[in-house]
């Protein structure tokens, strides 16, 4: 290819769209402007680039560009047995890496039709809910620096290593932990972790209570979030946005109530919503979701089962390393479930679950050998990026910034 | 998930407004799906969205090779108010791979079509926007597809930009 035919190519790309609002009759007060912002913009969490028409101040339309940290994960998958994918789909969304391993890890017990131990169900639910407190805390911190406050980003980076510190104790990795494996968790919790945990959750509310005492009423906030980047459900709905930018605009669809796995149902916890759907609703609904999660996981530590933390199945999960030595088909199974990994049935399988930011599903498509002939992360920031343009057209480009934070796109996850 | 009597149900309903649009249902780890031929694709999500599933949750692409027709398109619809899911797909080859897109049913199609064709190289008609997503707009080739290779590309430095195929100052 050439350099003129790139050219060519490149300016065929149209990369803004007459605004949709424009009235013919009204000519316009000035002259349209299109500029960039990002994709090395702070307050676009990631590298997103925006592709701003400007009328001054006022957005008249907003494509968002993205792909710059596309990574190729999917591909990777196709290219590595079942339980080695694991880590790499954990490094999609980096903020919510227990959510990527149990949709893929549930889109693949469901191919095997595996049993999960009840133990290994809660400690499921136990770290995803502590990986939610955790990705609400990043989210509510740099979404706060956007809005220009930087001490609720000290405070809640605090909160976020105290969790940190947990699946530090209970898994040896502070990020991507592959702690959730196929059948189950790899391993126990160890000793102390359970009275650390009811400390933490402890804390946390309060601490909850104080973001709330320090921004709830704060004049600030008030004025830069309330009417700001309003949509209604029913175009919420059109483009296929869920999670809590759905349920702040009054629709309580949650996967956790209405179709729950890894014993949701077991749990008695409320689903806050919203009324109008504008940045204030989004805040408050994250922020009672702190308080929601930090009831789940008190539920979870004082019900939780005795029993196995990974199924008994030895064809899917690795055995106990005491009984390598002595018995001699422990060892085989070991053996080949290192090298070769567990074959999966042919067939395919949609697996939903209720990320931070949204309904997260694993496609997963199986040959019937040990590697998936195809993985698809249904993620929900690339989905809910499309709200952008409805949420900014006509505001103010600084409340395009509010309101960017407030959709809360981890563009790890958009990009893959 | 409509029980396997259901989606029978469903899919006898869209044979009864068109004799050839079915191609066939599965029911499998209790997820239904109803193949469609790409020409009704359209119409059988319409005729599904009208049944209540006027969620779309999700769109995947597949490349199903060897097998022929080897490019699929899942869209996976979700009933709110049943809490029931049913996935809608259809098949086409790599010489056609000719979909209509539904875009004008669910804005939200957009960006999930875009990376379709951009992974897959499947052709959406009437798509608002069919462009690149996630790779480069200058990219080439549609790495997705089972027999794109994987394996590196070679990164650019002063020192090899004239050796590099493809590449001009």
């Amino acid at each position: 290819m050439t350099v003129s035919d790139y050219r060519k190519q490149e300016e065929s790309v149209t990369l803004s769209s007459e605004p949709a609002e424009s009235d013919p009759a009204r000519p316009l007060d000035q002259e349209l402007m299109t500029i960039n912002m990002g994709p090395h913009h702070p307050s676009t969490h990631g590298v997103l680039r925006l592709i701003l028409t400007l009328e001054g101040e006022t957005v008249r339309d907003v494509k968002p560009i993205i792909g710059y940290v596309h990574t190729g994960i999917e591909k990777t998958a196709e290219d590595k047995a079942y339980w080695k994918v694991i880590p790499v789909v954990e490094r999609m969304d980096y903020l919510s890496y227990y959510f990527n391993a149990y949709a893929f890890c549930g889109a693949v017990e469901k191919l095997l039709e595996v049993e999960i131990p009840p133990r290994a169900q809660y400690l499921r639910v136990i770290h995803m809910e502590l990986n939610r407190i955790m990705s609400h805390l990043v989210w509510l911190g740099t979404s706060c620096i956007d809005l220009g406050a930087i001490s609720v980003w000290w405070y809640c980076f605090r909160e976020r290593e105290a969790v940190l510190d947990l699946f530090e104790m209970s898994s040896g990795q502070r990020m991507h932990t592959r702690y959730f494996q196929v059948g189950g968790v790899i391993e126990d919790i160890p000793r102390g972790w359970v009275e650390r945990v009811r400390r933490f959750t402890k804390v946390m509310r309060t601490r909850a209570d104080q973001y709330g005492a320090l921004l709830d009423k704060n004049e600030i906030v008030l004025q830069r979030l309330r009417h700001t980047g309003v949509v209604d459900e029913q175009t919420l709905l059109g483009l296929g946005v869920t999670g809590p930018l759905l349920r702040a605009a009054g629709n309580p669809w949650d996967l956790r109530k209405a179709a729950p796995y890894s014993s949701y149902d077991h749990f008695d916890f409320k689903i806050p919503v919203g009324t109008i759907g504008d940045n204030y609703d989004r805040y408050r609904v994250r922020h009672a979701e702190i308080y929601e999660s930090c009831d789940i996981v008190d539920q979870a530590l004082d019900g939780l089962p005795e029993g196995p933390f990974i199924t008994e199945d030895r064809k899917v999960a690795l055995p106990p390393r005491h009984e390598l030595a002595t018995s001699m088909e422990a060892l085989i199974h070991h053996f080949k479930l290192v090298t070769e990994g567990f074959r999966v049935p042919p067939g395919e399988v949609y697996h939903p679950i209720e990320s931070p930011r949204g309904e997260l599903g694993c496609y997963v498509r199986s040959d019937g050998s040990s590697k998936p002939a195809r993985v698809h992360m249904r993620d929900p920031s690339f989905v809910n990026l499309q709200a952008t343009a409805p949420a900014t057209r006509n505001s103010y480009v600084a409340d395009l910034v509010a309101t960017l934070a407030m959709l809360d796109p981890v563009l790890g996850g958009v990009d893959r | 998930m409509p029980d396997a009597t259901g989606l029978e149900l469903i899919a006898q309903d869209l044979r009864a407004a068109d004799s050839d649009a079915v191609l066939g249902t599965s029911y499998f780890r209790d997820e239904a799906t109803i193949e469609v031929a790409p020409a009704f694709l359209r119409t059988a999500a319409e005729a599904l969205r009208a049944r209540g599933y006027s969620f779309m949750a999700s769109c995947h692409g597949v490349d199903y090779y060897p097998d022929e027709p080897r490019l699929g398109v899942h869209y996976q619809l979700l009933d709110m108010a049943n809490v029931d899911r049913i996935c809608l797909m259809t098949r086409v080859p790599i010489e056609q791979p000719n979909v209509p897109s539904l875009c004008a049913l669910w804005p939200g199609a957009n960006h999930p079509e875009r990376e379709v064709f951009d992974l897959f190289g499947v052709i959406f008609d009437e798509h608002p926007d069919l462009r690149r997503i996630l790779m480069p707009e200058d990219y080439e080739g549609h790495p997705q597809r089972r027999d794109f290779p994987t394996g590196g590309e070679p990164v650019l430095f002063t020192y090899n930009e004239d050796k590099v195929p493809g590449w001009t100052r």
